[in-house]
């Protein structure tokens, strides 16, 4: 199986965590961002009862989208055949490389050039077509700063949040032959398109993600600021789309809820610059646009959280980013502390879909359940009710083969499990409750001074001196 | 067994029990639309477009074509790319200076497409129409005036014509049942390309055009 590079141990998780908590720095610039996405985010939501009734329609329709998502994909596959655009199905990562391989090599591609997708990153795209000798080149600014840097995005909105302009600037002058030292924002943003312009005209292939896809239109929408996911997907003579099979919505009038919410929820703004709805190839009147358009839609464990009732609504993301702006934990963190292509609170929800709960159950730990990103959500995915059952899945007894969520019971151990199965008997049964808590409040000299994670910070818990019950009898006498 | 086929059935195993009904689209639009004439909707257009740096400027039926050529030529432009078959092509093209050099896109992109990265100063096009809660103007690329005309050249000129000025997306859509039949490619453009990915500084030109002009052709010469 093809390794996901970016991707680290969980074990890793607390050290990494650690490590940007100890840089001031790193803390400065997340803290920084995250205010400047809430503000903005907030200007444009004035009206509270616009945007909750907003938010449930934008719920109702992803949940409508859900429950009837068999038949769209059928209908969103014959519609865009009948276009002329070419679908294609991945029930994995390795497949769906393997798929724009195959079309790659088709065509003698040497260079790709990539629209923002973060199902690419999902997927390992880059590595995987190097390895293969053919480049795959980032356009978006955010992703070419990253990926110039050797790094993973930390955000899936803002993929170089956690770089200052200075950081930036030095990266340019190190890695861009000609370049010298700029701190000038414009200065740098005109040495990015320089650069990406020669790789747009020069590129074979032009990979893009996609927001919503229209089942009964076959269309593609994708929404962006900089051009560059135009530019991809127009220029090359092939544009292939990649995304998951949850994009998909049945009615083009699902559309505009579903923008509204995603472009104000995301970047504050009432709209992106380009909203670029792609329904066919360059057609033969045509003197532009891409001669072959492909769709690779990716399964890659989606079908594990639609066949649970719960677990189905973490599909209904629409990858605004609104709940990691929102979550104090992410604004501590930054998002390379996950070590998952997906941070925050929505990736703690979906990754464990992906890659297996067994690799992924302590990010559903990594949260104070304050409920902020749930209550932001513009489509209101239940996001801490979802961690709460992933807690307990992660210490279900060991899965069978009947388990739907792959991993389950990972966290499972033999103290614990004891320990919870004693505190249980103790706790609904009355005479072993008063029989426990008289020992515990007459032996509490005999509490460790050690007690784990929990004497890590703070003091050590000793039980009280008298039971309730004591206190009670007491106050009556 | 095919990869699609295996995800459909999967799929197809999970007993939905929530069976949504349709989603009411236009009883939220209904109760959520302003009721604006064409003079409050062009000037709700207008704001949200210059809030994104867009300049603007009011025209008739008989002065646009002057209006841009002196627009372009203030801004030392020193060529406009223009669908030459198009009604405004040819109207731009009767009244052309010799300052300004007008390039028809006559020919497939693949025969001149370092020409049109490196030599053409801006572009000229029609806008289907506009939304005026977001500022946005609506443009299907035609094979007279192709998609990347309002994409690489640095200066993107658009005519629109202020009584197909939309209250919303979904009015535009709806009015022009876009869901009977959509071009290769539809957009919605806001302003000139931008991007604040470094440290949250917006900055604009990023790929695409570095300026938006938008010519607002009003039907009776009433000006907004």
């Amino acid at each position: 199986m093809n390794k996901v590079v970016h991707l680290h141990p969980m074990d890793d998780f607390k050290a990494r965590s650690k490590a940007v908590l100890d840089n001031a720095g790193q803390r400065k610039n997340f803290r920084g961002a995250m205010d400047f996405l809430q503000t903005k985010r907030r200007a444009q939501f004035p009206d509270q009862e616009e945007l909750q009734g907003l938010r449930e329609l934008g719920s109702s329709i992803r949940r409508y989208s859900l429950a009837h998502l068999p038949r769209l994909l059928e209908q969103l596959e014959a519609n865009l055949t009948a276009n002329g655009v070419q679908v294609h199905w991945a029930q994995n990562g390795p497949e769906a490389n393997a798929i724009a391989l195959k079309i790659a090599q088709r065509v003698h591609a040497k260079r790709i050039i990539k629209g923002k997708s973060m199902v690419s990153e999902e997927v390992g795209f880059n590595h995987f077509m190097e390895a293969a000798g053919i480049e795959a080149f980032e356009s978006d600014m955010g992703e070419y700063i990253v990926q110039l840097a050797g790094e993973a995005p930390s955000h899936i909105i803002m993929p170089a949040i956690h770089k200052t302009k200075q950081e930036i600037a030095q990266l340019f002058a190190d890695e861009v032959p000609g370049v010298t030292y700029t701190e000038d924002v414009d200065a740098l943003i005109q040495i990015g398109r320089r650069v990406l312009r020669r790789k747009f005209a020069e590129a074979d292939i032009g990979l893009s993600g996609v927001n919503f896809m229209v089942a009964e239109t076959g269309t593609l929408c994708l929404v962006e600021n900089e051009g560059n996911g135009r530019m991809c997907t127009t220029v090359p003579k092939v544009h292939i789309a990649i995304t998951g099979i949850e994009k998909v919505v049945e009615k083009l009038e699902h559309v505009p809820p579903l923008l509204s919410l995603l472009s104000r929820s995301a970047t504050g703004q009432a709209v992106t610059t380009y909203v670029n709805m792609i329904s066919g190839p360059r057609q033969p009147d045509e003197k532009d646009g891409p001669q072959e358009v492909h769709l690779i839609l990716l399964d890659n464990g989606r079908t594990q959280a639609y066949a649970d009732d719960e677990l189905r609504a973490t599909l209904q993301c629409i990858r605004c980013g609104a709940c990691m702006n929102h979550c104090p934990v992410y604004a501590r963190i930054g998002g390379h502390a996950y070590g998952t292509t997906y941070p925050g609170p929505i990736g703690s929800i979906i990754s464990p879909h992906m890659l297996g709960l067994d690799t992924t159950y302590p990010l559903a730990f990594a949260s104070t359940l304050c409920g902020a990103c749930s209550e932001v959500c513009p489509v209101k995915i239940p996001i801490t009710d979802i961690l709460v059952r992933l807690r307990n899945e992660a210490q279900a007894r060991p899965e069978t083969e009947e388990a739907t969520l792959r991993g389950s019971g990972a966290a499972r151990t033999l103290v614990a499990s004891t320990v919870w199965g004693m505190w249980s008997q103790v706790y609904s049964k009355s005479g072993l409750y008063k029989l426990a808590s008289w020992f515990m409040s007459r032996g509490r000299a005999l509490s460790p001074s050690e007690q784990g994670a929990w004497t890590r910070s703070r003091t050590p818990l000793v039980p009280a001196p008298k039971r309730l019950r004591d206190l009670m009898k007491d106050h009556k006498s | 067994m095919s990869a699609r086929e295996e995800i459909l059935n999967r799929l197809r195993n999970t007993h939905v029990a929530e069976q949504q009904a349709m989603p009411d689209i236009a009883g939220w639009f209904g109760a959520h639309r302003r009721s604006e004439d064409v003079v409050q909707r062009t000037a709700r257009l207008r704001a949200a477009l210059e809030a994104v740096h867009t300049e603007i400027h009011d025209v008739t039926h008989d002065n646009w074509s002057s209006v841009l050529l002196q627009v372009a030529i203030g801004k030392g432009l020193r060529h406009i790319l223009i669908g030459a078959t198009t009604p405004h092509g040819e109207q731009l093209q009767a009244c052309q200076t010799k300052a300004l050099q007008l390039i028809p896109y006559e020919q497939p992109i693949d025969t001149w497409q370092d020409l049109l990265f490196d030599g053409v100063d801006a572009s000229l096009t029609l806008a289907r129409g506009a939304v005026a809660e977001t500022g946005s103007l609506i443009l299907w690329p035609t094979p007279s005036e192709p998609r990347l005309m309002s994409l690489v050249p640095s200066i993107h000129f658009v005519l629109l014509d202020a009584d197909t000025i939309h209250e919303d997306f979904y009015a535009a859509m709806t009015a022009e049942s876009w869901s009977e039949g959509m071009p290769t490619n539809a957009l919605l453009i806001c302003g000139p390309s931008k991007t604040a990915d470094i440290q949250q500084t917006l900055a604009y030109g990023a790929h695409g055009p570095k300026e938006l002009v938008v010519l607002i052709r009003h039907a009776d010469g009433r000006q907004a």
